[in-house]
């Protein structure tokens, strides 16, 4: 059977590229980049390298990049960070209803642990309205975290926006943008962040490593002690390889950013328009253009999103519900519910995201394949039946 | 050689794992599935029951070793409600309620059967000692081929339409032969020990589930005689089962035996030995495998709980439901638990004891 990959925004396959770029420092350049020795330099060489690289693609100055370990350490350290760097300052956090769980976890920790946390709703399209952040700000507020587009939905917020606002009243900015680097254009300066998290196997590099934008004078305190590596911000002997292979990946996606949209929007409008004209009782979620190029996330009526991505799985066509927790089983999605969609339709959300090495016969088998199951899990559906034709709410 | 999609039930112990295992030599084409079911307030520390995270560990590994797909369904919301919700209401109501039955009726041939069809398969198997035939036009159960591990008892409620779907590959092994087979193909679940009487109350503790779940049962009350004489007090009746005869902290010249519940006046009755026996009972909720309906006396032997030989008895319809006569008193018949009737190996069907008829 030939598999069909599409939840490129769950991890993507590393390049070949980039993979070649990796190999030498597991083997011949395997220095630690602290030691003084040759072997060691040259390892240094290849992380200033790197960092030179993410840095310039960011509109960024080398040192204000941290390596970690992943998208989700690198929220993790933005906003304990800042928090507990700067809490004589103030104690209360604002975030919104449709972060990552990377983000929204740590604020139930930061909860937990005293500080006062303001979560914003969104609109239907799973958007934040940039007047209500300027509205939640008080005298306490130390730091915002609203991500630049939305793992699940695709929509893209108005992160320049809420960031000229903050910048004004001198409030930390963090953003969460793992789901577009590699995909839309980033500039820290005109995004108006302080901090900004991003995550390599989403844009074909290795996994288990990201990186964290922090602008100078930024005040965090580390959370992983015990050297003076990342200037002392993330301690622990760097993951050469893997920060070579995020750099790569993300030079040669930043590179090809105007003809991989291009590429990606006619795909996904392959994608959408096929749905749409194939199958009644749908429902697109996220904003019609305020959006990832290479995102679809759809409900279907009177079916559950579970049986739906299991049946494609048995067709070789993988996919999401947008949302999984860790035993692999599937919950009703937090930004699917915070954008107001009943659980009953929430519950039939399909996410489909799109990649470099699609096609349009891929996106037409799995137009096929969805037709198919699509009406036979409905056939199975008592709700179904009783139905009248008519377009969802 | 069997073509066809075959969805099994696996819980993380060895019997399901086995029934996978027998289902892939046979060369069907097996999907593996293990319930998200144990409840949220067992969420911390029950990592190591049936159905919990260490049991969806095992089933995926077990699952990767045969190589076939391995997924998760998440009907806890479903089993608090339909299984935990009834186990409640009936201890609510003095009653000893089997909870397996009902998670056997409503979420394993109920809802994970309906799931299994979703995703295309002609069956679904699970790992239950039990025998499936087809005998004059209708699909019937028998008892298991290993007398100590026979599970009929728990399934008496499959009706036609699920008879049809099902498969029990261990129908035909003894527990021992399961054993042996698991550590032949080296399954990790092979010397596992067999679950707990009910899943979702680990250590037994059901002290600490029913203050959680139905505080209302743990009220102190009188014990009385069958006269209604007061001979001391209870600790909540959901503590006590008919024919129970230890924990009664009573001092009297003979040995006492509850005898019934009344959950309106949160009164426990105890009685003599003979008091503990009854010849007759009510059954409600009746569903009849080997027969579509019961239109007259029929000779059977019943079982009244899961773990005892059966009995001869006849049984009836009347318009209240099925009366159970026995050819012997029976101690303890114990409302909430069910009759189940045989003939042989055959389950006729059974049905929920409503009450002891004198």
């Amino acid at each position: 059977m030939n598999r069909i990959y599409l939840d490129h925004a769950a991890t993507t396959a590393v390049r070949p590229e980039v993979l070649e770029a990796m190999l030498p420092y597991f083997t011949e350049k395997y220095g630690n980049p602290s030691s003084v020795y040759s072997l060691g330099r040259e390892a240094r060489r290849a992380l200033d390298e790197a960092r030179a690289t993410v840095a310039d693609l960011l509109g960024a100055d080398e040192r204000e990049i941290v390596f970690t370990g992943g998208g989700s350490e690198a929220d993790n350290l933005a906003i304990k960070g800042v928090a507990f760097a700067n809490r004589h300052k103030g104690n209360h956090i604002i975030t919104s209803a449709v972060e990552h769980h990377a983000v929204l976890d740590t604020m139930h920790f930061l909860e937990r642990n005293g500080f006062r946390i303001t979560v914003l709703p969104v609109d239907s399209y799973g958007m934040v309205d940039p007047n209500q952040v300027a509205e939640a700000l008080t005298d306490d507020t130390i730091l915002v975290s609203i991500m630049h587009a939305n793992n699940e939905v695709g929509t893209i917020q108005p992160i320049e926006e809420i960031g000229r606002i903050l910048a004004e009243k001198k409030v930390y900015f963090h953003t969460d943008a793992v789901q577009t680097a590699g995909i839309l254009p980033i500039n820290v300066a005109e995004l108006h962040c302080d901090l900004l998290s991003l995550s390599a196997h989403k844009f074909y590099g290795p996994k288990g490593v990201g990186a964290l934008y922090v602008k100078r004078g930024t005040k965090i305190e580390p959370h992983i002690h015990g050297g003076a590596q990342e200037r002392k911000r993330r301690a622990g002997t760097e993951n050469v390889a893997g920060i070579v292979g995020l750099a790569k990946a993300f030079a040669l996606a930043q590179g090809e950013i105007e003809t991989s949209a291009a590429k990606l929007t006619a795909l996904r409008d392959r994608l959408w328009d096929g749905i749409a004209a194939r199958i009644d009782h749908v429902r697109f979620n996220g904003h019609p253009t305020q959006r990832l190029p290479n995102n679809v996330n759809v409900c279907f009526s009177f079916i559950e999103g579970e049986a739906l991505l299991l049946n494609l799985d048995m067709h070789g066509i993988a996919a999401s519900s947008g949302s999984a927790c860790t035993s692999g089983s599937l919950e009703p999605s937090h930004v699917l519910v915070a954008m107001g969609v009943p659980p009953e339709i929430a519950h039939g959300s399909l996410r489909l995201t799109l990649g470099r090495e699609n096609t349009e016969e891929e996106i037409d088998t799995v137009l096929d394949v969805l037709v198919e199951v699509v009406a036979k899990l409905r056939d199975m559906s008592p709700l179904y039946e009783e139905t009248p034709s008519k377009p969802l709410p | 050689m069997p073509d066809g999609r075959v969805v099994v039930a696996m819980s993380g112990g060895v019997d399901s794992s086995v029934a996978a295992a027998l289902l892939v030599e046979q060369g069907y084409e097996v999907v593996g599935v293990t319930l998200h079911i144990w409840p949220r307030f067992l969420s911390s520390e029950a990592e190591s029951g049936c159905c919990s995270l260490d049991a969806v560990d095992d089933a995926r590994r077990v699952c990767q070793m045969l190589g076939i797909p391995h997924y998760v369904f998440n009907l806890r919301e479903l089993f608090e409600k339909e299984v935990i919700g009834n186990f409640r209401e009936e201890y609510l109501k003095g009653r000893t309620p089997n909870p397996c039955i009902v998670c056997n009726q409503r979420i394993k041939f109920g809802a994970l059967l309906e799931r299994a069809v979703g995703l295309g398969a002609d069956k679904l198997a699970t790992g239950h000692y039990a025998r499936l035939g087809f005998i004059d036009g209708r699909h019937v159960l028998m008892k298991g081929k290993d007398p100590l591990k026979d599970q009929s008892y728990a399934l008496y409620q499959l009706t036609q339409r699920q008879l049809a779907r099902l498969l029990f590959p261990l129908g035909e092994l003894t527990k021992d032969d399961t054993r042996k087979k698991a550590q032949a193909l080296g399954l990790r679940t092979a010397k596992k020990p067999e679950s707990q009487d009910i899943c979702f109350i680990p250590d037994n503790d059901y002290r600490r589930f029913l203050q959680e779940y139905a505080p209302g049962s743990l009220r102190p009350g009188p014990i009385v005689d069958t006269e209604g004489n007061l001979l001391g007090s209870h600790q909540g009746v959901a503590f006590y089962t008919i024919g129970q005869r230890k924990g009664l902290g009573l001092s009297m010249p003979v040995p006492m035996y509850v005898v019934d519940i009344l959950p309106e006046s949160n009164t426990v009755v105890v009685g003599d030995e003979k008091a503990a026996y009854g010849r007759a009972l009510l059954a409600e909720d009746v569903n009849f495998i080997a027969i579509p309906q019961l239109d007259g006396p029929m000779k059977v032997e019943t079982k009244i709980r899961y773990r005892v030989k059966p009995v001869p008895a006849t049984i009836r319809p009347t318009p209240q439901g099925v009366i159970t006569e026995f050819v012997e008193p029976q101690r303890a018949i114990t409302p909430g638990q069910s009759a189940v009737w045989y003939q042989g190996d055959v389950v006729v069907g059974g049905g929920i004891i409503a009450s002891k008829l004198a």
